[in-house]
C-alpha cells in the first residue's frame, strides 16, 4: 500500500499539472493546449531528472549538502556542449539534430564525469574537501567554456549563450520525444535501484559486507546522475539550488531512509515546485519574474541553513 | 574453515601483516588478541574482502575470497567493523532487517520476515524495535549491529572489537550471547578482542598477534601464559587460574 503522504505528494503534483492546463486559456484552444502541453513535457522530464540525480548524488557521497549542480556537473556538461560547437561550428551543431546532439552530449559528459570525479566519490572524502573540490572544479568548467565561447565566432556563440542560462521560459522542445524516453528509463533504473540505494546509505564497508560490489554500484549510479543532470541541462540549462531544495524537502516530509519512498517524493515534490511556479509565474502573474531566479533564491536559502545549522546524516 | 596462505599487506610501504598463514576451524569462538597496530582489523577486513588481497590466499569454505562474488560470500561470512556512524533515520528493525538483504536483494519473503524476528528476539531487541538507531545508548545500538550480523544467518561472523564502548554488564551479555549463539546455532564467530580475560573466559581458541605476525594460537590454556603475553604485550604479567580457566592480571 503507497504511503498516504505520497498519495497527497501526488493529488497535489496532478492538480499543479491541471492548474498549468487550463489557467488562463484564451485564443485558439489547440494550439494552447499543445504548446502548454509540451512545455508541461518537459517541466516534467527536468523535475524528474533533478529530483532523482540529487537523492542518488547524496546517499552515494552519504551527504545531504552536497548536489550534482554544487559538484558542477551541469557546468561539466555546458562546458561539453562548448566544445562540441567549437569544434563543429554552429552550424554544423545545429545540424547535428535533436537526438543525435543529445547522445554525443551525454557520452562526452560520462566521459568527463567519469574522469573528474570517480576519484573524488571512490574515496568518499571528507564533505567539506568534496564541497570545495566541487566549488573549484565547477568553477575551472565555467571559466573553460567561457575561454572556449571567446574564441568562438559570434553565430556559434549566440548557440552558447542561449544554453547558459536557467531559463524555463524558452524550454528547449526539440528534443521532446528522445528525452521523454531518456527521462523515463532513467528514472526506471532508479527506481529499480533503490534497494542496493538503502544498503549504500549504510557505508562502504556494510554495504560490501552484504554482498554490494561497491566499486560497480558506485560507478553506475555516477553514470546514472551523469545522463539526469544532462537532460535538465539540456532542457533548461544549469540550475544551482533547485535540487538541494527538493531532497531537503523530500527529507522532512518523509522521515525514512528508505528510497521506495524518498525517490517519488522527491520527484512529486519537484513536479509541484516546478510547475505550480511556473503556472503562477508565467499565467497568473503574466511573467512577473522567472521562475529560474527564484527558485536559486529559495534554493540558495536553503543551502545556506542547512549549512549553519548543519543537516542529519 | 578459514585458510590463510601467505598473505601479506603494505600500507603505503609500511608492513601491516607479514606472510601470514593460519586456519581457523569452523565451529566455536576464535579471539583474535594483541597489541594496538598488530593487524587483527586488518586481518579481518582482508578475510571479508574489504581490501583487495595484495599476495596471498584466503578461503572460506574452499570459496576464494579473491575470486567469489561478493553477493554468494555474503550468505557465507558476516562482518560488522568498529565503525560509529550509521544513517540515523532507521529504526531497530530496518536495521536489523538489512542483514537478510544477501538472501532477498530487496524483496524479502515471509522466510526473511521470522529471520528478523528470531534475532530481535535472540538480542532482546523486540522492545526497541520501532525505536531509531540514533535515540539508543551505545550499548544498545551495538547489540542491535550484532543482530544485523547475526541475521545475515551466515556461518561465519567476524566481529572487530564489539565490546568497543560496552560497559562490563553489556560486554558480558554480549559475550554470553554470542556464546550460546555458538553453542546452540553452530556459527563460527571470528572477534577481535582487547580484553584478553574476555577472551580467555569466553573463547575456544585464541590467535595471538604482534607486528603483522602470529605468534601464537590455540586454546586459551595453551596461548595465556607469562612468556607468550610477554612477547605479544611487551611486559611481566602475573598469570592465575580460576575455575580453571587462566586469569591475566594485566592490570598491576
Amino acid at each position: 500500500m503507497p504511503d498516504r503522504r505520497l498519495i497527497v505528494l501526488f493529488a497535489l503534483a496532478v492538480s499543479a499539472m491541471l492548474a498549468f492546463m487550463t489557467v488562463g486559456l484564451r485564443g485558439n484552444l489547440a494550439f494552447v493546449l499543445e504548446l502548454r502541453g509540451l512545455k508541461l513535457l518537459a517541466l516534467l522530464q527536468v523535475a524528474i531528472s533533478i529530483a532523482m540525480s540529487t537523492i542518488l548524488f547524496q546517499t552515494v557521497t552519504a551527504n545531504r549538502i552536497l548536489t550534482p549542480s554544487i559538484m558542477g556537473l551541469d557546468a561539466l556538461y555546458l562546458l561539453g556542449q562548448t566544445a562540441m560547437i567549437f569544434s563543429l561550428g554552429g552550424l554544423g551543431y545545429a545540424a547535428l539534430g535533436g537526438g543525435w546532439k543529445f547522445t554525443s552530449e551525454v557520452l562526452l559528459m560520462m566521459l568527463l564525469a567519469m574522469a573528474l570525479l570517480w576519484p573524488l566519490l571512490r574515496s568518499r572524502t571528507e564533505v567539506n574537501l568534496m564541497l570545495l573540490a566541487g566549488v573549484t572544479l565547477s568553477l575551472l568548467f565555467r571559466s573553460l567554456t567561457q575561454l572556449l565561447s571567446r574564441l568562438l565566432d559570434p553565430n556559434a556563440f549566440a548557440v552558447v549563450q542561449t544554453s547558459s542560462f536557467a531559463n524555463f521560459n524558452a524550454i528547449q522542445t526539440d528534443m521532446n520525444l528522445f528525452g521523454t524516453a531518456v527521462t523515463l528509463a532513467a528514472a526506471l533504473l532508479c527506481w529499480r535501484a533503490r534497494h542496493v540505494l538503502d544498503i549504500i546509505g549504510l557505508g562502504r564497508e556494510a554495504a560490501i559486507g552484504l554482498g554490494v560490489n561497491w566499486t560497480k554500484a558506485i560507478a553506475a549510479l555516477l553514470l546514472l546522475v551523469s545522463v539526469q543532470v544532462a537532460i535538465s541541462t539540456a532542457l533548461v540549462g544549469p540550475v544551482a539550488f533547485f535540487g538541494l531544495l527538493v531532497s531537503a524537502l523530500a527529507e522532512r516530509i518523509m522521515p525514512t531512509h528508505r528510497h521506495g519512498l524518498l525517490l517519488p517524493a522527491a520527484a512529486l515534490i519537484a513536479i509541484i515546485l516546478l510547475v505550480s511556479g511556473q503556472t503562477l509565474l508565467e499565467y497568473a502573474l503574466d511573467g512577473a519574474s522567472a521562475l529560474g531566479i527564484v527558485i536559486e533564491f529559495v534554493g540558495g536559502l536553503v543551502f545556506l541553513f542547512l549549512l549553519f545549522f548543519g543537516s542529519r546524516k | 574453515m578459514i585458510v590463510i596462505e601467505n598473505v601479506s599487506l603494505t600500507y603505503r610501504g609500511t608492513p601491516i601483516l607479514k606472510d601470514i598463514d593460519l586456519s581457523i576451524p569452523k565451529g566455536g569462538i576464535t579471539a583474535l588478541i594483541g597489541p594496538n597496530g598488530a593487524g587483527k582489523s586488518s586481518l579481518l577486513s582482508l578475510i571479508a574482502r574489504l581490501q583487495p588481497i595484495q599476495t596471498g590466499a584466503i578461503t572460506v569454505d574452499d570459496l576464494s575470497v579473491a575470486s567469489t562474488p561478493s553477493r554468494k560470500l555474503a550468505r557465507h561470512l558476516a562482518i560488522l567493523r568498529q565503525e560509529g556512524a550509521v544513517a540515523s533515520r532507521l529504526t531497530v528493525r530496518e536495521l536489523v532487517g538489512f542483514g537478510r538483504y544477501p538472501h532477498h536483494q530487496g524483496r524479502p519473503g515471509s522466510e526473511d520476515l521470522a529471520h528478523v524476528d528470531a534475532a530481535l528476539d535472540e538480542f532482546d531487541l523486540k522492545p526497541l524495535s520501532h525505536r531509531f538507531i540514533d535515540t539508543l545508548s551505545g550499548g544498545q545500538r551495538q547489540r542491535a549491529m550484532v543482530a544485523m550480523t547475526f541475521c545475515q544467518a551466515t556461518d561465519y561472523m567476524l566481529l572487530d572489537e564489539p565490546l568497543n564502548n560496552l560497559d562490563i554488564f553489556h560486554a558480558r551479555q554480549l559475550m554470553r550471547l554470542l556464546r550460546r549463539i555458538a553453542d546452540e546455532r553452530r556459527r563460527t564467530a571470528i572477534v577481535v578482542l582487547h580484553d584478553i580475560n574476555q577472551a580467555a573466559a569466553y573463547a575456544d581458541r585464541i590467535v595471538a598477534m604482534r607486528n603483522g605476525r602470529v605468534i601464537a594460537q590455540g586454546a586459551p590454556e595453551e596461548v595465556l601464559n607469562v612468556a607468550v603475553l610477554e612477547e605479544i604485550f611487551g611486559y611481566r604479567m602475573q598469570v592465575e587460574r580460576m575455575h580453571g580457566k587462566p586469569q591475566v592480571l594485566h592490570h598491576i
